[in-house]
């Protein structure tokens, strides 16, 4: 069952990401990318981690998609809706992109220690609680520094969008 | 169960795939947006390995990948609003006046 979820899910992310990329108008861009992550979210529900779940639907779809679309709203995709999109224009930055594509899914496929189905240890318990402890425990320093890179790039976005330059 | 390669798989896909929106497209907003997707293939990532190997600094990681995602999206965000305000113009081969 679980699998048939994960068939779901990954087949809808795969797509959106391809009309993402492939759509004209950056305003379905930014819809798809939206479906795209409410999938990983779902993916992240499957690998049992429901608050990065959680995370990720407050982070990208409440936070990050509503400023993608207020920043597309603000500026003129008039003239951006006009060209169309070949995917042939570039031939080496496409070849370099089907030699990695292939490389890494041989690399996976051909090792062995991706093919067990179960994984290696079990963990029980109180997953949150355990993970808190080790994020606000064990890693407090980094997660200072992020909180501390957040400020600056609050203040940053406000001094950069602001009207005149002073 | 979904075995690993299953996960690794999609974020592999999913990588490529914002892969070639950030090299093949011209335009900077689905630019930045392909960049999204490329940070969400590797978060994928770092949780299937951490379930994996029952080990929560996979957890942790992506944690950090999304807080500085935010980072990077709102001062990306609002250098574009102040290069459209200064050239009215979406294309990447366009804005070159940042150069030397």
């Amino acid at each position: 069952m679980g699998q048939g979820f994960f068939l779901l899910f990954a087949t809808v992310s795969v797509i959106t990401a391809l009309t993402v990329v492939v759509a004209r108008n950056p305003v379905h861009s930014a819809l798809a990318l939206m479906a795209c992550f409410l999938q990983i979210s779902a993916v992240f529900v499957l690998l049992e981690a429901p608050l990065l779940a959680v995370i990720q639907i407050f982070v990208y779809v409440g936070a990050i998609m509503v400023l993608f679309l207020f920043v597309i709203m603000m500026i003129d995709v008039r003239e951006a809706v006009l060209q169309r999109f070949l995917p042939g224009g570039n031939l080496p930055a496409l070849a370099l992109l089907v030699v990695l594509g292939v490389e890494m899914l041989v690399l996976v496929l051909w090792s062995d220690r991706f093919s067990v189905a179960e994984p290696v240890a079990l963990r029980g318990g109180d997953e949150i609680r355990e993970l808190s402890t080790t994020l606000f425990a064990d890693y407090l320093l980094p997660f200072e520094v992020a909180s501390v890179i957040l400020l600056a790039a609050l203040v940053g976005a406000i001094v950069l969008a602001r009207k005149e330059s002073g | 169960m979904v075995p690993l390669w299953w996960y690794i798989s999609l974020g592999v896909v999913l990588f490529v795939i914002g892969a070639a929106g950030v090299l093949l497209r011209r335009n900077i907003l689905v630019v930045l947006m392909s960049l999204e997707l490329l940070l969400n293939s590797v978060n994928i990532n770092f949780i299937a390995f951490g379930r994996h190997y029952d080990d929560f600094r996979g957890q942790i990681f992506a944690i950090f990948v999304i807080a500085i995602t935010a980072a990077e999206v709102a001062v990306a965000l609002g250098i574009l609003v102040a290069l459209v305000r200064n050239k009215p113009t979406l294309k990447v081969d366009d804005v070159t006046m940042m150069k030397g």
